[in-house]
């Protein structure tokens, strides 16, 4: 809660009513306890109510529980990450209480379960202390048969009350959400929900309001990373796709299969990875613009498959959530560190492209980009998304539909004669004819894996060769031509200019935000066109005394990761650094500012 | 399949209508119209006699060009495709099958051939060949089989049978080798049929029934290797001394059992249709699944009924 921070309780004196801007909220339990319920309505909430809003959570890889957070944050103004520390921390045990204490604000207010918590005195000093009997209450509320259950949706009663949040649309999200089940279950929703709400939260305390947000432009919607990927591939006319579940890309498998019926499309779950990227080729080669996606072990089992798009120039969209690894790693926690993969994997001179979105709302509009350079290049094309962006839930306007929605179904009107690899052509790119096309010439092509000639068929020429590998490159050296050159966040010109790309774009603004308030030149500049960059970044990064790669993945053997490895392969810039962390949680503000002070306070030059 | 799972491309009408020749009724196409590169298979190679009856079923049953797609994995054998003038995909060893799946299952209006060696199917891609079977997707696929690797120069196949002497078994090959009918009919293929390349008649009967089988329809077509396993199926073959014995006329496809019994006859064994049931495709379930969810949706375009999907998030 930025400004006003509350006032510390003055015994005695009536609750106040703050106005405040923005609010973190951390709520740690275990994960069966509906943790992620109580987040998700507090961000539908905050979608509805035209706030921004940005949530965090982490969830135990096991399917039997343990412990999970969720943290959400909402402002009335922009809201660029999940926050730092929270103002708030709503503990369901006494192992939530002691370990995300250090989570909280010094003043920040600690709710917590007085059935199950004991709190520590030497804490209670530093936060406001508020204990509920959570439990017990929810029980008196709704009955003991509720046991556990209606522990989530009583807090979110309380959390109602302390910030005056509006009880007729969490009453609707709750009707949403548990009607059509047995009424009984919304009832006792509802009965929890308002047992919370009402329960007095004591004379000491303040409760807070949210400051009029600005007013946002159209309606808002409420999705997480992964929905706004599915929702974007079936906007961009894909009618086919096939994968293999994984964490945490299932999600994104098991919306397209789900959806994609309604559009007369069709998902396959397949035997394994290296059949569903076959599956997505085959389609692709019969003219449908077709999706495949899974996490580093599976995207890795694609490679070869890969290289068969590249060579036959078949367009194919592979998504990419990325989790720790290497190996099974870290399924359930976010790392950036397969970007050499998506841009270097498979065999050959392979030229792809790699796309990678930096929100949820950039999740659905890379999903159309992908799926429109894939066709119009016949070119594989890489969403690099990431456990993080694919969990965690934002608003942002809704799309006008009608607009972006497109038909990408086959043209199969005759053609009088076809050359699918035709040398001539502009910058490498040929329309692609596909089967059921008659050609009236009489000669049809295969699309194979074999070098070849213009014509399809297999060729040992050396000629030939290094006319069709300059050919795949020249594509995508066309499609960098087109690409915009990234803004740089704060002043074009300065000493430090962190880079990053993908999910981190959130907390590395926020990082110059602050750093910038405290005198210190320091700007960003994000980058979502991974392979091929866009033109234009040498003259950007030359504005600055030093240009450090933000990524969480490891530094290397020689201290960059590996965007920064990219970009100093590309312009042999020796001040282009690394700031790296591999402990597979999101960046905070000020692990960036902390590293990132090491350089402005190394001497350079403030400007 | 009664309603394609994806609605057929654009202008599949007009096609038919600017397909050639108008004037009279069209013919299949010949052989010179349906070649194109010549084989580079060595002379001799059973495989040409399969391409050769390929080119037969093209023209006999009017499969046009815009009708038929070829697919193929890596192989000598997988070379097919390269042959045929008409569309055609070399794919990557072993991954024939779910490739071809992508084609038949997203375009409807187009029947799809796959042609692969012993190693490519059986081996590599033997996984995949399980899950096609027994998803039973429509398209047919034939495997000449030659009981070694031939484009690689001689290595044990999983078809080898035990003591063939190969660059990687200089002493004999001793692992236990499969046997491609007992797996087919394990794996829940619907259309089961075994063939050689050295009766034409036959493999042009099998390939007839196989393409008009509706699901995934398997034909084992033993192709003899001769630069690498010269003789392996002269007890196949009359005209070397061997026996062609057709599958006994009282033998109930629809058996199960008494298929995987005929497929564990010693070679050279029966040759003919061992099993064929009917079960739905997964081209056509998709397809009914589609039906009646779109009849929810009756009206409405694409973009509304994205639409529907973000009103819920709001
Ligand atoms: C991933 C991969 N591994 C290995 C190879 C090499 N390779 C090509 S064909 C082949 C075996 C061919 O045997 P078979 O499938 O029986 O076909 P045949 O040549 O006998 O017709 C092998 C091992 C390859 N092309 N790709
Ligand atoms: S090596 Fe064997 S399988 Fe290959 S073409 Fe020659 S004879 Fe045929
Ligand atoms: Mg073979």
């Amino acid at each position: 809660m930025s400004e006003p921070t509350p006032s510390a309780p003055q015994t005695g004196s009536s609750p106040t009513i703050s106005t405040i801007n923005e609010a973190v909220i951390r709520i740690a339990g275990n994960s069966q306890d509906g943790i992620q319920a109580i987040g998700g309505f507090l961000a539908r909430l905050a979608g509805r109510s035209e706030q921004e809003v940005m949530t965090f959570m982490t969830i135990p890889s096991t399917i039997s529980g343990g412990p999970s957070i969720f943290q959400v944050r909402i402002g009335s103004g922009e809201v660029a990450s999940a926050g730092d520390d929270a103002d708030v921390l709503l503990a369901f045990y006494q192992h939530s209480y002691e370990e995300h204490i250090a989570s909280l604000k010094k003043n920040g207010i600690v709710l917590y379960d007085a059935d199950h918590v004991e709190p520590k005195p030497e804490w209670q000093g530093e936060y406001h202390h508020i204990g509920i009997p959570i439990s017990s209450l929810t029980i008196e509320a709704i009955g003991g048969t509720a046991k556990d259950k209606g522990k989530n949706i009583y807090s979110l009663g309380l959390l109602a009350k302390m910030f005056d949040l509006n009880v007729p649309k969490l009453e609707a999200l709750i009707g949403e959400r548990f009607g059509g089940k047995d009424v009984s279950v919304l009832n006792n929703a509802l009965a929890a929900f308002h047992g919370g709400y009402s329960h007095s939260l004591g004379q000491v305390f303040a409760t807070f309001k949210f400051a009029e947000s600005r007013h946002k432009d159209g309606q808002q919607v409420v999705l997480n990373g992964n929905e706004a990927l599915a929702y974007g591939i079936l906007a961009a006319g894909v009618r086919f796709g096939a994968a293999y579940p994984i964490t945490p890309w299932s999600d994104v498998m098991e919306i397209l299969r789900r959806e994609l019926p309604k559009y007369g499309g069709t998902f396959v779950q397949c035997e394994d990875e290296i059949a569903a990227i076959s599956m997505a080729n085959g389609a692709g080669f019969a003219g449908r613009v077709a999706v495949t996606g899974s996490s580093g072990p599976g995207v890795t089992l694609k490679m070869e498959a890969l290289g068969w798009a590249v060579m036959a120039e078949v367009p194919l969209v592979i998504i990419d959530v990325q989790r720790g690894g290497p190996s099974t790693g870290m399924p359930t926690s976010v790392e950036q560190s397969d970007l050499n993969l998506a841009c270097f994997g498979s065999h050959g001179d392979a030229p792809r492209v790699v796309l990678a979105p930096s929100d949820v709302e950039d999740c659905f509009y890379t999903a159309i980009e992908a799926v429109n350079i894939a066709r119009r290049y016949n070119v594989p094309v890489f969403i690099l998304s990431d456990q993080a962006i694919a969990t965690r839930i934002e608003a942002f306007t809704s799309p006008d539909l009608e607009k972006v929605c497109q038909d990408i179904s086959p043209d199969l009107s005759p053609v009088v004669d076809y050359k699918p690899y035709d040398l001539a052509a502009v910058d490498g790119i040929v329309r692609r004819v596909v089967p059921g096309t008659p050609i009236l010439s009489g000669r049809y092509p295969v699309a194979g894996g074999l070098e070849h000639d213009e014509l399809g068929h297999p060729t040992g020429s050396p000629k030939l060769h290094m006319q069709m590998t300059a050919k795949r490159r020249k594509k995508l050296q066309a499609l960098a031509l087109t690409l915009p050159t990234p803004k740089v966040y704060g002043p074009p010109e300065g000493n430090v200019l962190l880079v990053g790309w993908g999910s981190t774009r959130g907390p590395i603004q926020e990082a110059v935000d602050r750093a910038r308030a405290s005198g210190d030149s320091v700007s960003s500049l994000h980058l979502k066109h991974i392979n091929p960059l866009p033109p234009g970044l040498d003259n950007i990064f030359s504005g600055f005394n030093t240009v450090r790669v933000v990524e969480m993945n490891d530094e290397g053997l020689y201290g960059y990761g590996q965007l920064a490895g990219l970009l100093r392969a590309r312009f042999c810039d020796p001040k282009i650094r690394g700031i790296n962390k591999t402990d597979g949680l999101t960046w905070k503000v000020k692990e960036i500012l902390e590293r990132a002070k090491a350089d402005i306070n190394a001497g350079l030059h403030k400007l | 399949m009664s309603v394609p799972a994806i609605e057929s491309p654009r202008s599949n009408t007009t096609v038919t209508s600017a397909a050639p020749p108008a004037s009279t009724e069209r013919k299949g196409l010949s052989k010179k119209e349906i070649a194109a590169d010549h084989p580079t298979w060595c002379p001799g190679c059973g495989d040409f006699s399969v391409l050769a009856l390929y080119f037969k079923l093209i023209e006999k049953r009017k499969l046009w060009q815009e009708k038929i797609t070829t697919v193929s994995g890596i192989g000598c054998s997988s070379r097919f495709p390269y042959f045929v003038q008409a569309y055609g995909a070399h794919y990557i060893h072993g991954r024939s099958l779910p490739f071809a799946s992508g084609v038949s299952l997203s375009r409807p209006d187009l029947h799809v051939f796959v042609f692969g060696g012993d190693g490519d199917m059986f081996s590599i891609g033997g996984n995949h060949f399980n899950h096609v079977a027994r998803k039973n997707i429509k398209l047919t696929c034939v495997v000449m089989d030659n009981w070694v690797y031939g484009l690689t120069k001689k290595q044990t196949s999983p078809t080898s049978p035990l003591g063939f002497k190969s660059k990687t078994d200089t002493w004999g090959a001793v692992d236990y080798p499969i046997n491609p009918m007992k797996q087919a009919i394990a794996a829940g293929a619907t259309f089961v049929a075994r063939t050689t390349s050295t009766n034409p008649n036959h493999v042009m009967q099998m390939m007839e029934a196989a393409m008009d089988h509706d699901g995934f329809s398997f034909v084992e077509c033993l192709s003899e290797c001769v630069e690498f396993y010269e003789g392996a199926f002269d007890a196949s073959n009359p005209r070397k001394g061997g026996a062609f014995n057709l599958v006994p006329s009282g033998h109930d496809v629809t058996d199960e059992t008494a298929a995987y019994k005929l497929a564990g006859e010693p070679f050279p064994g029966y040759f003919g249709i061992f099993h064929k049931v009917n079960r739905p495709t997964k081209n056509a379930k998709e397809a009914t699944l589609n039906a009646s969810t779109r009849e929810k949706f009756k009206g409405l375009k694409d973009w509304q009924i994205l639409q529907k999907s973000f009103d819920r998030m709001k």
